[in-house]
């Protein structure tokens, strides 16, 4: 029993190594004051200097953030009504298809979506003129199409949890449909439409690989450059990014977590 | 009377009726259509012009009578030994790294399940945390681990056990590292959150009834928890399958896998029908594993209403 | 259906407690051959039904009966797939539940769980676009009314299941519905909390003089609480009528056995003279006498089979044999005993080998057992006791 308990906590410990050993490599070296990636050279903030005074990272940053708010919100509204649909409407016609393209895109291999979204938009181009150019319409669509689903699969499981008879009572009480929609329903799965914006906001700044194919000339996001410069090996002011962006990330998740508990605590504790 | 199929009173979901326009047809253009496409364009002659293929709209403008259907790139993606060779090689590689994903997963899932519920939720933040960052520069940062002057080999030839550093990247290893670690938290996720439902009371009664603890965890644990094993290894194995960016950036150019064979028919040769049918058939072998991921998904979500 | 127990109505008769026994009378609820299909399954089976105005109307059923379709289909959260509900002599069919003068309380009380206390009972005068002041001061009332004015900013995960309770009781009332419909409004509390509730709702609806509709699987709780009570069975009503009549004037088989507890004679007509019936029960290996609840129904025939019924209470247990005027008496021995404090139920083997339970007050104060395990007893009963059931 004993043993057991030694050798789980021991494989477990090397797990989180394994987990963070890597990020936190990176967050030291972002700092090395060498070139040569490997060798400590000492303590420096250049490779940040460096990182800010480069126009093009700052602007495909800035381009990878717009089309992460755009495609993540579409994506969350158009997902919460497909879930809704889903949980709500029973047996309607389409219902399988719709069930199959909404999970497809879960488990699609992304290099597919991205030469099948490609010839979507030159077929479309040829056919109505529109797209012109590919670009930051065209990724937002791709990412809009890929996040939904999962905006559908987090949304829908609330929703399953739902006790319907909220709205029963809501209606009961004179709300009329759309009012007990805004008044019981949006309130009631709003952590997980959250949730869901969260994650396709991810989704999206982190996609390279359909980017790579549905982008255009003029419109590199941000992890199109850095697959560029790491494709040529290690270079320290990806270092430097990718600091930032674990920093960030870190902090937001954890604070994240830290809202969600203390609130759970708040609602369940204290109570009679 | 007419009578009502529906059991719930059924005009006041209308609006949702209506609202669901929008989001359908967007997935029929957006996510139907494409793969239409990408099957017609399978089946289509290659012609070097930009777009590199026949283009569809005369097929849909005029008819059957110009549809040219030809079956020479299927006939090409089976005939050539190379492809045979990757789609096998790229099955290998995501069956061992799922395999070894499951082999560090499970007793680290099985640990945070057994943590008092304040830890738990700890050390489940740190299986999630990584996933919230950059899949990209999770996989970079093992470049700088693994390189041939990176920090395993500093470290290795310092202390002295080897005298000349050792080939981590650019090969299958990296590979196998790169997997492993980008999809340890689709793994642990579904496993722990089978595990954490598991019933102690029926540990204690197999205890109770005899069993040791190793026969305890053979008899109950492992069987009970197959759901959840299930879900965390297609949830490995299918991405892993197509993955692209952990062969291109940690493989070496003798790492054969499907995603970045499809990414040079496309980008280096530019022969589009045959990087379509490639990309049906890595479908057509993915096909099992997603029905059989969807069934257990749509299983789990009728047993939890 | 039901035994005419109460009498012919005459005119000049106060009706204020028995409204549905006034030929004058208009319901406030009228359900016409109300029917529920699911896929040719149906759950409610052409149900005819009056509601009067200040009723306490229970609907008793196990589940599955088609008890809680029923109150979906009232409150307008079920369409019937045949047949008609009419509140007030307006047809309400088809009415969306938004637009139907009724409210409900939900077995789960479905309190909206981010919106305070105040919030939730406020919400549905909200949306009949009252002005806010009024609104403030019906939601205070009510409160008050419900004793629940302290915890008026509480957000219901906060509030007990008693305090949950009330709360979903103001919200449905402060609409002033004509009909409240509470769908197993007891079955979340616990036993001591659910006798006392039972007595405060039926206080408040007295006061407000709203109708009310209970659905419950509880008998006890219809028998309580309610004016009339209707039992439900696969869909359709066994029987409709005041607690007495349903307990001691079953019309069927079904209905003596799901109300309370009952032994059931299976047992041959010999001969019947004025209302008097004879009969023969192999099983109990007696003869039996019952009487016609009406003088004047028809007696039935030699060789019919019938079922005498005969509550445990209604059953005499004794050492000695009873004088014997009009009685059924029955020997056997005590093969089970179980003592409740205030009663003891006996289980008596007959010689035959049937089995009778009886049940007695404990009227003595005593530490030592009455009867004991294996004596000898005689169980009788007055024939007027015994129910005579067609089965």
């Amino acid at each position: 029993m004993k043993n057991r308990g030694i050798t789980l906590l021991t494989i477990a410990a090397f797990g989180y190594a394994f987990l963070y050993i890597p990020l936190l490599s990176v967050i030291v070296y972002s700092f090395n004051d060498s070139r040569l990636v490997t060798l400590w050279g000492g303590f420096s903030l250049r490779w940040y200097r460096v990182l800010l005074e480069n126009e093009d990272v700052l602007s495909a940053a800035l381009l990878s953030l717009q089309i992460a708010v755009v495609s993540a919100t579409l994506a969350t509204v158009l997902g919460t009504l497909i879930a809704l649909a889903l949980n709500r409407l029973g047996n309607f016609t389409g219902r399988l298809l719709l069930t199959g393209m909404i999970t497809s895109p879960l488990v699609m291999p992304e290099i597919i979506t991205g030469i099948s979204l490609l010839f979507l938009f030159i077929t479309l181009s040829d056919w109505i003129g529109w797209p012109e150019t590919r670009g930051a319409t065209t990724i937002a669509i791709a990412h809009i199409t890929f996040s939904m689903a999962y905006v559908a699969v987090v949304v829908r499981s609330r929703l399953g949890a739902l006790d319907q008879s909220l709205e029963e009572a809501a209606m009961d009480l004179g709300g009329r449909p759309w009012r007990v929609f805004f008044d019981i329903t949006v309130p009631m799965i709003a952590p997980a439409m959250v949730a869901g914006w969260l994650l396709s906001f991810t989704l999206s700044l982190d996609d390279v690989v359909i980017a790579s194919f549905v982008s255009g000339p003029g419109s590199t996001t941000l992890p199109m450059i850095i697959f560029s410069k790491v494709r040529l090996g290690v270079t320290p002011d990806v270092n430097a990014l990718a600091t930032v962006i674990i920093v960030l990330v870190s902090t937001g998740v954890i604070i994240a977590s830290v809202i969600t508990r203390w609130q759970a605590k708040a609602n369940s504790g204290a109570g009679p | 009377m007419t009578r009502h199929k529906h059991n719930r009173w059924d005009g006041r979901r209308r609006w949702l009726r209506w609202a669901l326009i929008t989001p359908y047809l967007w997935l029929t253009l957006f996510f139907l259509a494409p793969f239409i496409i990408i099957l017609k364009i399978s089946f289509a002659d290659p012609i070097m012009a930009l777009p590199p293929f026949t283009p569809l709209i005369d097929w849909a403008a005029s008819g059957l009578d110009r549809i040219q259907v030809t079956l020479d790139n299927y006939m090409f993606v089976f005939a050539d030994r190379y492809y045979a060779t990757i789609y096998l090689n790229s099955v290998k590689i995501a069956a061992i790294a799922t395999l070894i994903t499951l082999l560090i997963g499970y007793p680290m899932a099985y640990f945070i399940a057994q943590q008092p519920s304040g830890r738990r939720n700890l050390l489940l933040l740190g299986i999630i945390l990584p996933f919230w960052i950059s899949f990209l520069l999770r996989v970079y940062a093992w470049m700088g681990l693994l390189s041939s002057q990176g920090i395993i080999n500093n470290l290795l030839l310092s202390i002295g056990i080897i005298d000349k550093p050792l080939t981590l990247l650019y090969n299958d290893f990296a590979v196998y590292v790169g997997l492993v670690y980008s999809y340890l938290p689709f793994m642990i996720l579904p496993l722990y959150a089978n595990l954490e439902h598991l019933d102690l009371d029926l540990n204690d009664a197999a205890a109770d009834l005899g069993a040791r603890n190793w026969q305890v965890f053979l008899d109950i644990t492992l069987p009970l928890s197959t759901p959840g094993i299930i879900a965390g290894c297609l949830l490995v194995f299918i991405p892993g399958m197509g993955e692209f960016i952990i062969p291109a950036l940690l493989g070496g150019s003798d790492t054969l896998m499907i995603g970045r064979a499809l990414w040079d028919e496309f980008f280096i040769n530019r022969d589009w029908p045959v990087a379509s049918a490639v990309s049906i058939v890595l479908l057509l072998i993915l096909v099992l594993p997603m029905m059989w991921f969807q069934r257990s998904q749509i299983r789990q979500s009728g047993e939890s209403a | 259906m039901t035994a005419d127990t109460t009498g012919s109505t005459t005119p000049g008769i106060d009706y204020t407690d028995t409204p549905w026994l006034d030929p004058e009378a208009r319901p406030l609820v009228q359900l016409r051959g109300l029917t529920k299909r699911y896929d040719d399954v149906a759950a409610v089976a052409n149900v005819d039904l009056e509601i009067f105005a200040g009723e306490l109307f229970a609907i008793l059923g196990g589940s599955g009966s088609g008890k809680t379709t029923l109150l979906r289909m009232l409150a307008g959260f079920e369409r019937p797939t045949e047949g008609q509900i009419l509140i007030d002599g307006v047809d309400m069919t088809s009415v969306a539940p938004y637009d139907r003068p009724i409210n409900m309380m939900f077995q789960s009380y479905a309190l909206f769980p981010h919106m305070t206390v105040e919030q939730n009972v406020a919400y549905g005068l909200k949306k009949e676009r009252i002005n806010k002041a009024e609104i403030r001061e019906r939601v205070d009332k009510m409160l008050d009314l419900v004793k629940l004015g302290k915890l008026a900013k509480r957000k219901p995960n906060r509030l007990s299941g008693g305090e949950s309770q009330r709360v979903a009781l103001a919200r449905a009332l402060v609409k002033r519905p004509k009909l409240l419909l509470l769908d197993e409004p007891l079955a979340a509390l616990d036993k001591k909390l659910r006798e006392h509730t039972q007595f405060e709702l039926m206080n408040l609806q007295d006061d407000l003089g709203i109708t009310f509709v209970i659905v419950t699987h509880d008998q006890e709780e219809a028998m309580t609480l309610a004016t009339r009570i209707a039992v439900m069975n696969s869909g359709s009503f066994a029987q409709v009528g005041t607690p007495r009549e349903i307990y001691e004037y079953p019309c069927n088989r079904f209905i003596a056995d799901f109300v309370g507890n009952i032994n059931l004679l299976d047992a041959e007509v010999i001969s019947s003279a004025d209302h008097r019936v004879h009969l023969r029960c192999d099983a109990a290996g007696a003869e039996l006498v019952a009487l016609l609840d009406n003088p004047g129904d028809e007696p039935p025939p030699a060789g019919a089979r019938r079922c005498v019924a005969i509550r445990p209470e209604k059953i005499f247990i004794d050492k000695e044999p009873p004088s014997a005027n009009d009685r059924t008496i029955l020997k056997g021995i005590v093969l089970d005993l179980g003592y409740f404090g205030n009663l003891s139920i006996y289980r008596v083997q007959l010689p035959s080998g049937m089995v009778l339970q009886v049940s007695a007050q404990n009227r003595r104060r005593s530490a030592t057992r009455a009867l004991e395990w294996d004596d000898e007893v005689y169980v009788s009963w007055d024939i007027a006791s015994a129910i005579l059931l067609s089965e």
